[in-house]
């Protein structure tokens, strides 16, 4: 059961709010309707599932109504029109007392410039959600503190925004949003701000915190490859409607249009893509009913010149190629152990492709994808060089 | 055309505006009355109260806030010691006491008041755009006009002056209190909202702390300007260091004149940095 639902959710600024949203009925675009009427549209008609634990990504360029769209999930920005279902309850027609309510207890939010309180210690920040709810003075303290700690920042507390630098400070904004133990965080360009390297490290703090939290984590962006790295599921916005929503190889692989084609264009898929993506189906022989002879039997039939060796529940033994296989056979070898090697290095479905590319450079055969001792499949050095060109069939069901 | 306004009647504007002065002075007068015995008594105790410190104890409690306050730096400190044992020697101490408490009641006051109509401006266009022309209005009037009705509602006396100063030094700490609210970056607001504060708590929690170095210029310049008004004040028969000003003014006697000036100037400049110094602090903690 999905933690939000969103269900045509409009939002227009301006005063000609119903002449608007009747002409985006009617199929005009944004900008003639601030054109006609004098009104931005800030979201159009938006419409989508999240999933319990799940990291949504809202990506878009600049202006495609992100920070709209996730200010309408906790109503900090009053809907136009439709519906956001937080656990069943509609938060577009939520009166005053329930929403705060929501907001203290279900959801928290992240800001892109940190939005601490200057003349508030760490710890004291981390404590604002508590404090608002009435929650006494030990308990939040306490519980502010491990939030602190999760974020590892539990030697800072008494210290003031301002002597932190902007990655402690974005940790700060997270520990606060986590004290009060929502089950969404909003995080609106919550990494933006940080230089490359802080940021990487935040995306990769975020996902290992994720691992444990499972947090419903709605995760606004405009940089792509943040999204694809972070997300278990991307929505692509343009002029305030989604265009897109589905996986990261989805929208990689299989764009819905121009528009997120030219947007996925320039992006690193070795970042991406694993190997369960690009892996194929391999031709093995069974150790226990095979010798050289049909391996070399099967290689010349499929063309190639190795094949990979596995016992009757598909454990990866080995490998034998043809030239090994018809010495053999010449010299009446009837075991494949004889003639079996071992050194061809493996990798896991969720191996990335960049990481693969490496091995598959020095590797003579084909790269074994090996899921707790059993052969999944194989990947060859055209199909990483075809998928990182954009070509080439892909897997996109996840295993 | 030249003598089209001598067709027009002079408009009776001025006796508009004092028969309802006098109207309000009369419809008001259970107000107004009580305000002025009772707050006007409560004034001079409280007046007389400072004036019955020993000197030597005020000056000193003086030095140690400013030496505080200025951040352990012992200018201030000493020009207070300076300027105060200069008034005291002056034979001016119980004046200066007296201008001192009209300052400090007016200020209050204003501070009571201004406060809560800078926070309504700052929540409330409406509010902004119907207070913002008055304020105007009550700055640019000459603050000696003020000092008419005041005696019509209260004679004289300091209870006058203070509503004379009311009126003409509230104006800053309002504007202020609303500029500060307004300056607020948008983002903390939003995180204030988005914890699930209520009006109240991010007016309190947020919205006031993050306005105080902006609010506390704003009183600073209050005080400033009540101070002014004290000394004018005396002119409706406030007493202290504005009245021996006034009445060297009369009698055209330069010396003392300047003496009871210069332990304005002494006044004005101590309160001056002790306001200063109040928001100042609080601005380099943020
Ligand atoms: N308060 C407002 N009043 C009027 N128009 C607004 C308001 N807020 C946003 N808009 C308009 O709504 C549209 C979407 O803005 P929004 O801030 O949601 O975009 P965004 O995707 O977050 O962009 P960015 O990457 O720059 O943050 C823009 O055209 C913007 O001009
Ligand atoms: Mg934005």
């Amino acid at each position: 059961m999905p933690v939000i639902k969103v269900e045509g959710l409009s939002k227009v600024f301006g005063k000609n709010t119903k002449q608007a949203l009747k002409l985006l009925e009617a199929g005009k675009t944004k900008e003639e309707i601030l054109k006609q009427t004098g009104s931005t549209v800030g979201v159009n008609r938006a419409s989508f599932e999240v999933e319990a634990g799940e990291i949504f990504v809202i990506m878009g360029l600049s202006g495609s109504g992100k920070s709209t769209l996730v200010r309408l999930l906790n109503r900090l920005i009053d809907p136009t029109e439709g519906h956001v279902y937080v656990d069943n309850e509609d938060l577009a027609i939520m009166n005053k007392k329930d929403l705060l309510r929501v907001r203290r207890t279900k959801m928290s939010m992240v800001f892109q410039k940190f939005a601490l309180f200057p003349f508030r210690s760490i710890l004291e920040n981390a404590e604002y959600g508590l404090e608002v709810q009435g929650i006494a003075k030990e308990e939040r303290s306490k519980k502010a503190r491990t939030s602190l700690e999760m974020v590892g920042l539990g030697n800072y507390i008494d210290q003031y925004p301002s002597q932190l630098s902007g990655g402690m400070q974005q940790r700060v904004g997270l520990a606060r949003a986590l004290a009060n133990d929502p089950e969404v965080l909003l995080m609106d360009e919550a990494f933006s701000a940080l230089d490359p390297l802080i940021r990487k490290e935040m995306q990769d703090e975020l996902l290992d915190l994720q691992e444990t939290m499972k947090k419903t984590i709605i995760f606004i962006t405009h940089d792509l490859d943040e999204a694809l790295r972070i997300g278990d599921k991307i929505a692509l916005m343009k002029d305030g409607s989604i265009v897109q929503v589905g996986s990261p190889e989805e929208i990689l692989m299989n764009p819905a249009n121009d528009y997120v084609e030219k947007f996925v264009e320039d992006v690193d898929r070795s970042k991406v893509l694993t190997a369960y993506n690009i892996m194929k189906r391999p031709e093995t022989v069974n150790i226990e009913k095979h010798g050289p002879r049909v391996a070399l039997e099967r290689m010349q039939k499929e063309g190639i010149s190795s094949i990979y060796v596995t016992d009757s529940k598909r454990n990866l033994k080995g490998y034998v190629t043809a030239d090994d296989a018809s010495i053999a056979l010449r010299s009446d070898v009837t075991s494949l152990l004889a003639i079996m090697k071992t050194d061809a290095p493996t990798v896991t479905k969720d191996t990335l492709m960049n990481a693969i590319f490496e091995i598959s450079h020095n590797s003579p055969v084909p790269i074994p994808v090996v899921e707790d001792g059993k052969l999944l499949g194989i990947i060859v050095r055209g199909a990483v060089i075809s998928a990182l060109a954009g070509q080439g069939e892909v897997n996109l069901t996840h295993a | 055309m030249l003598n089209f306004m001598e067709n027009i009647e002079k408009l009776p504007l001025g006796s508009w505006v004092s028969d309802f002065t006098d109207w309000i002075s009369d419809s008001f007068a259970f107000l107004f009355d009580p305000i002025k015995n009772q707050f006007g008594d409560g004034l001079e105790d409280f007046a007389d109260m400072l004036a019955a410190v020993p000197p030597v104890i005020v000056i000193l409690i003086v030095a140690v806030l400013a030496f505080f306050l200025s951040g352990k730096r012992f200018g201030l400190a000493a020009f207070s010691i300076v300027g105060l044992l200069l008034v005291w020697n002056q034979g001016l101490w119980e004046e200066l006491m007296l201008s001192f408490s009209l300052v400090l009641v007016a200020s209050l006051l204003s501070v009571i008041i201004g406060v809560p109509i800078g926070i309504l401006m700052s929540k409330s266009k409406t509010a902004e755009s119907i207070i913002t022309p008055v304020l105007d209005f009550m700055q640019t009037m000459p603050a000696f006009v003020y000092l008419i009705p005041a005696v019509a509602f209260f004679s004289i006396g300091m209870v006058p002056g203070i509503f004379a100063s009311l009126i003409f030094a509230t104006p800053p700490t309002v504007r202020f209190t609303n500029l500060g609210i307004r300056q607020v970056s948008e983002e903390l607001v939003e995180a204030a909202e988005a914890f699930g504060s209520t009006g109240a708590q991010k007016l309190f929690k947020v919205e006031l702390p993050m306005a105080k170095t902006t609010i506390m210029a704003g009183i600073n310049q209050t005080v400033m300007l009540a101070l002014s008004m004290v000394v004018i004040a005396s002119m409706i028969g406030a007493p202290g260091l504005g009245r021996e000003v006034l009445s060297a003014l009369q009698r055209a006697d330069v010396g003392t004149g300047f003496v009871a000036g210069l332990g304005i100037v002494i006044l004005a400049i101590i309160i001056d940095r002790f306001t200063q110094s109040f928001s100042l602090k609080k601005g380099t903690s943020i």
